[in-house]
C-alpha cells in the first residue's frame, strides 16, 4: 500500500543553514502576519483535518495525563451498576463489574498508544537503517537486504508478528515489537528509494569530491534531505500500527486482563455483546477515530501543504 | 514467453526459501532454548526435569549445531515434512491440511466479496456525474481500512444476528454462517481493491482511445465497462495476488471472532502454547500461497496484455 504513496517533498523542509542547498529555490521570506493568515486560511478550508489535529490531541492527553479527561479510577466499579448503557452519567455505559467504560477507555489509550509509538518507531530505526545502507552503498548491499525486505512482504504482517510472539512471549512490549518488525519492510523500500534519489544530488557529489568521509556525508548530507517521506510514512504506519496492536490484544498477547487497552476491551465486551452492545461499539468507535484522525494528518503531510501555497 | 516464465518462477522459488529462512531464524533461533521455550507452554505447566528437557532436545534435534538443524530442516521441508506438532503431537502437514477446508472457504467467499465490493465501488464512483456521490464513494474505502477488523465482525454480529436475528452468531455450520466471516475478512481487500481500480479506472477514462470510442458513437456505459476496464485491469490484478495472501491470515482475527474452526484458529492455539513447528507450518504455507497467487497473476498478464510478453522477450 505503501507503494501508492507519491513520495512528494516540501521544498520548505531543506534545512536551513545547509551551504549545499544554495541552488534550491530559496522561498521569500513572510512577515510572522502574513504567515499567520496563510496558515489560518488553508485550515479554515478543511475542516476535517481541523477535528483530526484536535481528535488526536485529545488522544495524547488521554494518554499522558488520563485523570484529566476522566477522574475515576478505572481499575474499580460500583456492582450496582452492573451493564448500564450509555447515559448522562456513564458516558459510555458501564461493564459487568460496573466499571465506567468511558474511563477505561481513556486510561487505555496510554498502554494501546505506547505500544504504537514503540511498534513505529522500531519500524521507522530499523526498517530507515536497512533502507539507507541499501541506498547509499549500492550493489551486492541494495541487492542482498532488499531480497531480505521482499522476503519480509511475502509474509502476511500478522503472522510475522506471531511468530515473533511464539518466540518472544506476551506482554505490551513485545506486541508493539512484534508489531514494528512487520512494518519494517515498507519503511526499508521507501527510505532506499528516497536515498537513491538523493544520493545522485550534485551537492552529495560536491561533499564527497572534497574529501569528506562517507559517513558524515550520510549524516549530514544524505539523511536530512531523504527523511521527509519517511517520516510521512511513519504518520501512515501509525494509523496501521494501532490496528494491528489493537488486533494482537484483543487476540490476548497485550497486557494480562484487568489493564484497559484498547482491544483486550473489545475482548472482555464480546461476551457481553448479545445484551451490551456498548461495550465493543465504544472502544472500537475509538480506536476507528483514531485511525482515520492520524491518516488525515498524514495525508495533509504528504505534501498538501506545500501543493497549497 | 519462455524466459519470463522461467524468471518468475526462479524468483517464486527464492522467496519461498528467504521465507522459511526467516521464519526458522524468528521461531528456533530468537529464542535462548526452544525447548524449554515449549516445555514452559506445552507440557501442562509441570516444570520439566533435566532429562525431559534433553530428550525434547534430542527429538527435535536442538543438540545439533545451528547450521546443521537449519539444512535438516530445509531438507525435510523440501520433502513436504514440516515437522510435528508439540502439542498433539501429529504431524504439521496433518494438522494444516485438516484445518485448510473452512478457511478456504471464507477466504474464497471474502475474495469474491471483495472483488464484487471493490469494483463494482470503483464503477460507480467513475461513472457517476454527482460529483457528491463520487466524493462519497471514495472516501469509502479509506474508512474501511481504518475500522479494526475484529470490530467489524462484532458489530455484524450484533446488528444481524442479535439485533435482526438473520444469520447466525458463531460457529460454522451451514453456508449462512459463511456470509458474516466472508463480508469482515472481504471488507478491507474491497478497500483496496476499490482504490486501486477507481485510480486505474480514472486514468483509462482520460486515453486517446476513449475519444476515438466516444467519436465513433460508442453508448458510456460501453465505453466503461468495455474499453476503459479492460485497460484497467491489470493494476487491481497485481493487488489481488497479494490479497490473497492477506486473506489468509486475517482468518486469524476472523475465525477468532466468529468461533469458526480452521487455520487461523489453528495459528492462535499454537502461538499460545508456543508450539514451534506449527506455526513455521502456518507461515511458510502462507508464504507459498502468497507466491504461488503472485505467480498466477503474473501468468495472467500476458494474456490480458499481450505486450508484457513482447517486453520480457525482446
Amino acid at each position: 500500500m505503501t507503494e501508492l504513496l507519491p513520495l512528494l517533498r516540501e521544498p520548505g523542509r531543506e534545512p536551513a543553514g545547509e551551504a549545499t542547498g544554495a541552488t534550491a529555490v530559496v522561498p521569500v521570506p513572510l512577515t510572522g502576519r502574513e504567515r499567520a493568515r496563510r496558515v489560518a486560511r488553508f485550515y479554515a478550508n478543511r475542516p476535517g483535518l481541523v477535528v483530526s489535529v484536535l481528535y488526536v490531541l485529545l488522544v495524547l492527553c488521554a494518554a499522558v495525563v488520563p485523570s484529566v479527561l476522566a477522574g475515576g479510577d478505572p481499575l474499580t466499579g460500583v456492582s450496582a451498576d452492573r451493564l448500564r448503557p450509555p447515559s448522562a452519567t456513564h458516558v459510555f455505559g458501564t461493564d459487568y463489574l460496573g466499571r465506567d467504560l468511558y474511563t477505561r477507555v481513556v486510561h487505555g489509550a496510554s498502554l494501546s498508544l505506547r505500544a504504537t509509538v514503540l511498534a513505529v518507531a522500531v519500524g521507522l530505526l530499523v526498517g530507515g537503517l536497512i533502507g539507507l545502507l541499501a541506498g547509499f552503498i549500492g550493489r551486492w548491499v541494495d541487492e542482498g537486504l532488499m531480497r531480505f525486505v521482499d522476503t519480509l512482504l511475502a509474509i502476511p504482517p500478522i503472522l510475522l508478528s506471531l511468530s515473533l510472539i511464539t518466540a518472544l512471549g506476551y506482554g505490551t512490549t513485545k506486541v508493539a515489537i512484534a508489531v514494528g518488525v512487520a512494518s519494517v519492510a515498507s519503511f526499508a523500500r521507501v527510505m532506499r528509494a528516497e536515498t537513491m534519489r538523493v544520493r545522485r544530488a550534485t551537492y552529495v557529489e560536491a561533499a564527497r569530491s572534497v574529501g569528506t568521509r562517507w559517513y558524515t556525508t550520510l549524516r549530514r548530507h544524505v539523511l536530512p534531505n531523504a527523511a521527509g517521506p519517511v517520516l510521512v510514512l511513519a504518520v501512515l504506519e501509525f494509523g496501521l500500527a494501532i490496528l494491528q496492536v489493537s488486533a494482537l490484544s484483543f487476540l490476548g498477547y497485550g497486557a494480562p486482563p484487568p489493564a484497559p487497552e484498547w482491544g483486550a476491551l473489545i475482548a472482555e465486551g464480546r461476551n457481553y455483546l448479545a445484551n451490551s452492545w456498548w461495550l465493543c461499539a465504544m472502544p472500537g468507535f475509538a480506536i476507528a477515530a483514531t485511525v482515520l484522525a492520524v491518516n488525515r494528518i498524514s495525508r495533509a503531510l504528504d505534501g498538501e501543504w506545500a501543493r497549497f501555497r | 514467453m519462455g524466459t519470463y516464465l522461467v524468471r518468475r518462477f526462479g524468483l517464486a522459488v527464492g522467496v519461498l526459501w528467504a521465507a522459511f529462512t526467516v521464519s526458522f531464524v524468528v521461531l528456533w533461533l530468537l529464542p535462548g532454548d526452544p525447548v524449554e521455550v515449549m516445555a514452559s507452554g506445552g507440557l501442562d505447566g509441570e516444570p520439566a526435569t533435566p532429562q525431559q528437557l534433553a530428550a525434547l532436545r534430542a527429538r527435535y534435534g536442538l543438540d545439533k549445531p545451528p547450521w546443521q538443524q537449519y539444512t535438516d530442516r530445509l531438507w525435510a521441508a523440501l520433502h513436504g515434512d514440516l515437522g510435528t506438532s508439540i502439542q498433539s503431537g501429529r504431524g504439521v502437514r496433518t494438522e494444516i491440511a485438516a484445518a485448510l477446508p473452512p478457511t478456504a472457504q471464507i477466504a474464497l467467499a471474502g475474495l469474491v466479496f471483495a472483488v464484487v465490493f471493490g469494483a463494482g465501488l470503483a464503477l460507480l464512483a467513475t461513472y457517476t456525474r454527482l460529483p457528491w456521490l463520487r466524493q462519497l464513494l471514495l472516501a469509502l474505502p479509506s474508512l474501511a481500512v481504518s475500522l479494526p477488523t475484529f470490530w467489524v465482525g462484532l458489530m455484524l454480529v450484533q446488528l444481524f444476528s442479535f439485533h435482526l436475528r438473520l444469520l447466525p452468531s458463531v460457529g460454522a455450520r451451514g453456508p449462512e454462517s459463511v456470509i458474516l466471516p466472508a463480508v469482515t475478512l472481504g471488507l478491507p481487500a474491497g478497500a483496496l481493491v476499490a482504490q486501486v481500480l477507481a485510480k486505474s479506472l480514472s486514468q483509462a477514462l482520460d486515453e486517446p482511445y476513449i475519444v476515438t470510442a466516444r467519436a465513433k458513437g460508442v453508448g458510456r456505459a460501453a465505453i466503461h465497462l468495455r474499453h476503459a476496464l479492460r485497460n484497467a485491469t491489470i493494476p487491481a490484478l497485481t493487488v489481488l495476488g497479494y490479497l490473497v495472501g492477506n486473506l489468509l491470515a486475517g482468518a486469524v482475527v476472523v475465525e477468532t471472532v466468529f468461533n469458526r474452526p480452521g487455520l487461523g484458529r489453528l495459528t492462535v492455539a499454537a502461538v499460545s502454547v508456543q508450539d514451534i513447528p506449527v506455526v513455521q507450518g502456518v507461515v511458510v504455507f502462507a508464504a507459498t500461497v502468497f507466491v504461488l497467487a503472485n505467480l498466477l497473476v503474473d501468468l495472467l498478464y500476458p494474456l490480458l496484455d499481450p505486450r508484457i510478453a513482447a517486453g520480457a522477450t525482446a
